[in-house]
């Protein structure tokens, strides 16, 4: 079953002058976990943003789950029940404590507090942050940071996982653990995740490495 | 975790811009309701004035101010003599100047007029209220230095003073209360009064008065005393000076409150990009934003009532305003004041709101 289809997508910004996306096409199936590879401004990011709906395209068609990410409604309900998004960047509030910050999904989606909670401890678990819950983002080191944004992207149990560079900014051991633990999480629940990476060797536990140039797909490694 | 606590979190972490944009708005609040409320309790001091145990007043038709309307003393017995009537008091508004005082409010009136029957007496006697003799209220003997016995200069002419009363009303207590034909003499209106304050007899409707007037009395308006207070410009001139005022105040508020939810949604762009990627809708945003407007105003509105409450309080107690301020607040007032700062706190937060809601998450997320 198909999880994401990208068909013929162009995106530019400034007004055209910029053009990122030049007739990008992908599909990704259910449980597949593909790596997005590439150069910095080839448009791995942006294929993502598209594919989540944060951008909109110019032309083109992108679908998940079977739904055109079109209507802002769409978008919206995709983002709260299925799609979770790791960026480079932790992206957590610092005033929130990690566990308020983990439950924001949750008042997006109107979910109940207690299965919020429950969730959180048994995502926190998984993660090894549980200890970490009630401190605030800025009193967490980098690795927990991260492991903090992983938990929140999966509060909603999403069923497709977008990575933009999830262990750009950690050191090499937070880097492999924090990249274990996501591979054990996806993998685990059947989930889909696609992850823009500069890192080969990340790239290599991959299902697929997709490689993007210039704006386009210029095709799949082995 | 709920929107609530996101919201609350987002104010306190920036205290003193909270501080700031509840501070525009109980300031606000506090300016409308102490306004309003001297205000309205001036008006209401010039209506007990007016109401001397009667119901309606008659007055000379299309006049401005009272102080220009010149009834006919006699059309006081002709009320009296008509059996809807139980009394009728004329009575004569005057402004008067003495040595060191340029305005005294004096009320030239009959020895049997209710203010001498009300105040209490702390010299002299009604007895002595007749020719060119005065009663001073308490406060005016004081500043006038005068007491029962002895002489005062008003305008152009010398009194005796008959007696000292002390009045409620803080214009009374103030003023100098003549005997009407020295009054008119005094302020060349011989034969006149300004107004007329009517008792009605009992088993008798203010109608009876009203059509009397009416029928016989073409160039004299008689009204009942509530409708009066309604329908008298220099009143209605004083309540809408005291919103408009106070409106104006609430604008100055609700600039600060638009300010500190600028800065607040232009503070934290990535948060609200987060926020949305996380499945916030744009409405879901916008609330956020509103709702902390709101809270911001809430506390100001608290804190307006209590300022406006001490600065009301405070000035009652100073002795030089006793009897002159007598606010009036009443419910209607306080959440008039309530509901402009919530619509304030709504105006206030329309742009940030509209800003944060149509903010485009992928570039707030680039943004530095």
């Amino acid at each position: 079953m198909t999880q994401v289809m990208v068909r013929d997508v162009w995106k530019s910004f400034d007004g055209g002058r910029i053009e990122v996306l030049k007739g990008v096409s992908l599909e990704v199936a259910q449980g597949e976990v593909v790596a997005l590879c590439g150069t910095s401004g080839c448009g791995k990011s942006t294929l993502l943003n598209v594919i989540s709906g944060l951008e909109e395209v110019d032309r083109g068609m992108v679908r998940v789950a079977g739904r055109d990410v079109v209507e802002e409604s769409t978008r919206v309900d995709l983002l709260r029940h299925h799609i979770g998004y790791v960026f480079q960047l932790h992206h957590l509030m610092p005033d929130l404590t990690l566990a308020e910050n983990c439950l924001v999904p949750i008042i997006a989606a109107g979910g109940h507090r207690n299965e919020g909670l429950a969730r959180l401890h048994e995502l926190a678990e998984a993660t090894g942050v549980t200890h970490r819950l009630g401190q605030r983002v800025r009193e967490l080191s980098g690795g927990e940071r991260q492991r903090g944004a992983l938990v929140r992207s999966l509060m909603n149990d999403p069923e497709l996982l977008l990575c933009d560079e999830p262990t750009g900014a950690l050191d090499e051991r937070n880097r492999e653990n924090v990249f274990d633990l996501l591979l054990e999480l996806v993998r685990s629940r059947g989930r889909t995740m696609i992850m823009a990476t500069h890192d080969s060797e990340l790239a290599g536990r991959c299902d697929r490495r997709v490689r993007m140039r210039d704006g386009t797909i210029e095709g799949e490694m082995n | 975790m709920t929107l609530w606590r996101m919201i609350l979190t987002n104010l306190r972490r920036h205290r003193v811009r909270t501080a700031i944009g509840a501070t525009g708005i109980a300031l606000g609040v506090a300016t409308m309701l102490s306004v309003v409320g001297l205000l309205g309790g001036a008006v209401k001091m010039f209506e007990q004035i007016l109401r001397n145990d009667s119901q309606m007043v008659v007055f000379e038709k299309n006049v401005s101010d009272l102080f220009f309307s010149n009834v006919p003393v006699g059309l006081a017995a002709e009320l009296e003599a008509q059996p809807c009537v139980k009394a009728a008091q004329p009575v004569l508004f005057a402004v008067i100047a003495s040595p060191g005082r340029s305005i005294i409010t004096c009320f030239g009136i009959q020895a049997s007029d209710g203010r001498l029957r009300r105040g209490k007496w702390l010299q002299g006697s009604v007895a002595e209220f007749k020719g060119d003799a005065v009663v001073l209220g308490e406060r005016a003997a004081g500043f006038l230095n005068a007491k029962a016995g002895g002489t005062i200069a008003l305008g152009q002419g010398t009194y005796g003073v008959a007696g000292v009363v002390r009045m409620e009303n803080g214009f009374e207590n103030g003023g100098v209360f003549m005997p009407l034909p020295a009054c008119q003499k005094a302020f060349h209106k011989e034969g006149l009064c300004s107004v007329i304050t009517v008792a009605i007899a009992d088993g008798h409707r203010l109608a009876e008065v009203r059509d009397w007037i009416g029928t016989n009395r073409e160039h004299f308006s008689a009204m009942d005393n509530d409708e009066f207070s309604r329908s008298y410009a220099q009143f209605q001139i004083i309540k809408v000076t005291a919103w408009v005022v106070g409106g104006c105040a609430f604008l100055l508020g609700g600039l600060s409150v638009t300010n500190t939810m600028i800065l607040s949604v232009f503070g934290r762009i990535k948060e609200l990009a987060i926020a949305r990627v996380c499945g916030f809708s744009r409405g879901q945003v916008a609330r956020m934003i509103f709702g902390e407007s709101l809270l911001i105003c809430a506390i100001g509105t608290l804190s307006g009532w209590a300022l406006s409450w001490a600065v009301l309080y405070g000035l009652r107690a100073i002795p030089q305003f006793q009897g002159y301020i007598e606010p009036s607040l009443g419910w209607a007032e306080v959440a008039s004041a309530t509901g402009l700062s919530a619509l304030t706190a709504l105006l206030g937060a329309m742009y940030p709101a509209w800003y944060a809601a149509r903010l485009n998450p992928a570039q707030a997320l680039r943004f530095e």
